[in-house]
């Protein structure tokens, strides 16, 4: 068979990429003269194989609670409103009330009536006169303060294993420590600070009219009227990263919050080459946009995350369809972020990091130098049964069999991909799989130097025979491991990545590196027997 | 070298045996995978939680240090991982295996030199949350479906449903073989389920497949013929395979360590699961299925 160039030069320039890849991972010290065009990443380990970084977070739960009777507070001064009940005041105080002031019993009595219906879990205080006015307290039981506290860390831990995901962390532990405290230990990250600030950032998106007729440079917070609150727009000049802030004065009340989203992307503004934030809105939140901008128009509206105000445009034009964006003096890598949390969805109450410290893998270096050795003697193992067995032809597929590793490691180490203790059986399995296709050819070409075929036509003929079962096996397994990719999470998705990278590596090598081996030399040399 | 040559086993005629083997091995691990279910298998910290101790040592420890001192206090399945900085060790482990307090004397008998203190003792909840279990269940689900559809596209669906039978028939298998010898439950064992039911898959199709190229070759022969004919043409490879893979999983539980050897042995009764059902279940279920779909016709005609 002719043209067997390009295959091997196919093969060389795959072996010298896999080199190229796996350069920074084999050597301590990379030369002077490597430079920034050629990767410099070692091969991500996980945490069982590394270690990484430790973290303790702490959920501060009462925030939790006060939020939901935040929530109460507004709710009840909505359901008044609509029944057209007049009061002075309704608002949570301390961390398990909410105070209501009305004008007279008879209001008093049927807002009692009112909370009974709605919160039946809530206690009502009975009553009192307070100079004029009735005063009303509605307390959150303990139990059910309880009960909003672990939801809060329970709905916490989700969203940090959301955000950590999209981040693209591969193989993070996340687990609850006693009642309010979340573990995460994340593998060996370039830059932990960045990953501690997406996981700590509350991200409560909100949308705020701003309040126009006060002068916001004069204003000071003790001065406003109730319903107004002053806060901060900071920006950070791109050139001497200098952060300036200037004040804004918003109405209290949010329009819109940040659960009315359903999606969030970083686009780049083709004109000014500036990231921002696309969002769109559910329905509910869609509609609610379009109302406040046809009313609002020449307003402006400012949008806040985490009581920040990241820009206060002013409105247009009504805007219906049910997206907007967020755009501000932000990095790509900060809008990249921002869009990750506005997905991943608020965190319930705000978390403090307790601890944060470098751990040592959870397999222990002992164990990993072990499972090392242990699977290099397997390896061994195989490649003298398959030098016996098959002799030179053995030989062959031992080289197919390293290929097959080398191009693996250079694979996973070229697309930043983790490599864990799931992943290394992976690899196992693989051997196995690159010895099988191997098997299957060696076993056709016997049977076809047995119907007493030369050793070249039983070649070409067992790697024929052999190539739709080498094909189907291949696909089914490829299925399985690009499903597993797909909608496994964690060490799952560790070893579907390694899986589906082997398979599709062992598919050429068996295929083609093998093959043109037992090409080249057949047409080189003239072979009465085969040594197989 | 050889081992086998032209051998002529009746594997169809073994059916019995080996359904009523299979059968038993199945339910087992039904009742394992209802256990797992539950929650009443003996599941590692990875699914039930368990306790998380900081502990700060006067001198330097190492892992395996810490490990053999734990085991000689009867704790054995820990998760130990070191501290950068300060000679600090987190051991994790099983809530219903031993105390907080039974660590601190294992550590005070068998580290007698080197006094330490117990920074913090939690209790930690599972890493794999129900949302983690439900995607990878789900996910597993539709890979079996993508995998019917493929080899019902490529051979016929009844070969479809005979490879992924005997894909689940293997993983039973391994969960059988843990929930009886009470072995833990976590996310290695998951791990070489899934890498078995990879293996499982391959070794039917490469069965499959000499079947259907047999069945295309000789139209006359019954199909418990054609069937024992094939399987015995591909045995060679099918043992040839399962000893170089079987080589690997064995290094792996003798050389391994005692942290993978769980693992590891999964993965050996894994190869050895996977190579049988290829032959003793695929393989007789599609020919029973081919068998009476033919019997119609062959009346008629």
């Amino acid at each position: 068979m002719k043209g067997y160039t390009w295959r091997i030069s196919l093969i060389l320039v795959f072996i010298i990429a896999s080199f190229v890849y796996l350069t920074p991972t084999l050597v301590d010290t990379l030369p002077s003269w490597w430079s920034g065009l050629l990767p410099k990443d070692k091969i991500h380990l996980g945490l069982d194989l590394q270690g990484g970084t430790h973290l303790v977070m702490g959920v501060e739960t009462e925030k939790a609670v006060e939020g939901s009777l935040d929530l109460i507070a507004t709710d009840l001064e909505d359901s008044l409103t609509q029944q057209n009940l007049r009061y002075k005041s309704i608002a949570r105080v301390g961390n398990d009330k909410v105070q209501l002031t009305l004008y007279d019993r008879s209001s008093a009595d049927t807002a009692q009536a009112l909370i009974k219906k709605k919160y039946p879990d809530m206690q009502t205080l009975p009553a009192t006169d307070e100079g004029g006015f009735i005063g009303m307290q509605v307390r959150i039981n303990e139990k059910e303060a309880q009960v909003r506290k672990d939801r809060a860390v329970a709905q916490a831990l989700e969203t940090i294993r959301n955000r950590i995901d999209q981040f693209g962390v591969s193989e993070p532990v996340i687990q609850r420590e006693g009642l309010t405290n979340i573990v995460v230990q994340l593998p060996g990250i370039k830059d932990p600070k960045r990953a501690i600030d997406l996981i700590g950032k509350t991200a409560r998106l909100e949308f705020k009219l701003v309040d126009e007729t006060i002068n916001a440079a004069t204003a000071t917070a003790s001065g406003l009227p109730a319903d107004d609150e002053l806060l901060y727009e900071k920006k950070t000049d791109a050139t001497t990263g200098a952060v300036s802030e200037t004040p804004i004065v918003v109405k209290r009340k949010a329009i819109i919050t940040g659960d009315l989203l359903t999606d969030a992307q970083i686009r780049i503004d083709s004109q000014y080459n500036q990231p921002y934030v696309a969002i769109d809105f559910n329905s509910t939140g869609a509609r609610l946009f379009d109302q406040v901008t046809a009313a609002n128009v020449g307003k402006r509206f400012a949008i806040v995350l985490d009581n920040n105000v990241y820009s206060a445009p002013v409105i247009r034009e009504r805007i219906s369809g049910g997206s907007a964006q967020i755009s501000g003096s932000f990095t790509e890598k900060e809008a990249a972020d921002l869009a990750i949390v506005l997905r991943a969805g608020s965190l319930p109450a705000p978390v403090k990091i307790l601890q944060n410290v470098t751990v040592g893998p959870s397999l222990g270096k002992d164990s990993i130098h072990k499972g090392l050795m242990a699977g290099l003697i397997g390896v061994l193992l195989v490649v003298g049964f398959m030098a016996i067995y098959y002799k030179i032809c053995g030989m062959v597929a031992n080289f197919g069999m390293v290929l097959n590793i080398l191009f693996l490691m250079g694979a996973l180490s070229a697309l930043g991909a983790t490599l864990t203790l799931p992943g290394i059986a992976a690899i196992v399995l693989l051997v196995g799989m690159s010895v099988d296709s191997n098997v299957l050819i060696f076993e056709r070409i016997r049977e076809e130097l047995r119907l007493g075929k030369t050793p070249h036509a039983a070649l070409d003929s067992g790697y024929d025979k052999a190539f739709l079962t080498i094909m189907d096996s291949h696909v089914t397994a490829l299925i399985t491991a690009a499903v597993l990719f797909q909608f496994g999470t964690g060490p799952v998705k560790g070893f579907a990545v390694s899986l589906s990278l082997g398979i599709i590596i062992n598919l050429f090598t068996s295929l083609v590196s093998t093959k043109v081996i037992f090409d080249a030399y057949l047409e080189r040399a003239h072979v009465k027997r085969l040594s197989i | 070298m050889e081992l086998l040559r032209n051998t002529n086993i009746d594997f169809m005629g073994l059916r019995k045996i080996s359904f009523i083997i299979s059968g038993i091995v199945a339910i087992v691990g039904i009742l394992g995978v209802i256990a797992i279910g539950r929650g009443t298998a003996n599941m590692g910290i990875d699914f039930s939680g368990g306790i998380a101790m900081q502990v700060k040592f006067n001198q330097p420890v190492t892992t395996q240090g810490v490990r053999d001192a734990l085991s000689k206090g009867g704790i054995h399945e820990v998760e130990l991982q070191e501290i950068t900085g300060g000679n600090q060790i987190l051991v994790k482990m099983h809530k219903s295996e031993k105390s907080a307090q039974n660590v601190e004397d294992a550590l005070k008998q068998n580290l007698a030199g080197n006094a330490f203190t117990v920074e913090s003792s939690t209790e930690i909840g599972p890493s794999i949350g129900e949302k983690l279990k439900k995607d990878t269940l789900i996910a597993v689900a539709l890979s079996m479906l993508g995998i019917i559809l493929y080899i019902a596209w490529r051979f016929d669906f009844k070969f479809g449903v005979g490879a992924v039978v005997a894909t689940m028939h293997d993983v039973l298998a391994m969960i059988a073989v843990f929930y009886v010898l009470h072995k833990e439950v976590n996310i290695l064992l998951i791990t070489a389920v899934l890498t078995i039911a990879g293996y499982s898959l391959t070794d039917t199709v490469v069965v499959f497949d000499r079947i259907r190229e047999n069945m295309h070759k000789s139209l006359k022969d019954p199909m418990f013929v054609i069937f024992n004919r094939s399987i015995n043409e591909t045995l060679s490879r099918t043992i040839i395979t399962s000893v170089t893979t079987f080589l690997s999983a064995v290094s792996l539980y003798l050389f391994g360590g005692e942290v993978i050897n769980d693992f590891a042995f999964a993965l050996v009764i894994g190869v050895l699961v996977a190579t049988y059902s290829s032959i003793f279940v695929a393989s007789p279920i599609v020919a029973l299925w081919e068998k009476s779909s033919e019997t119609p016709e062959a009346k008629a005609a």
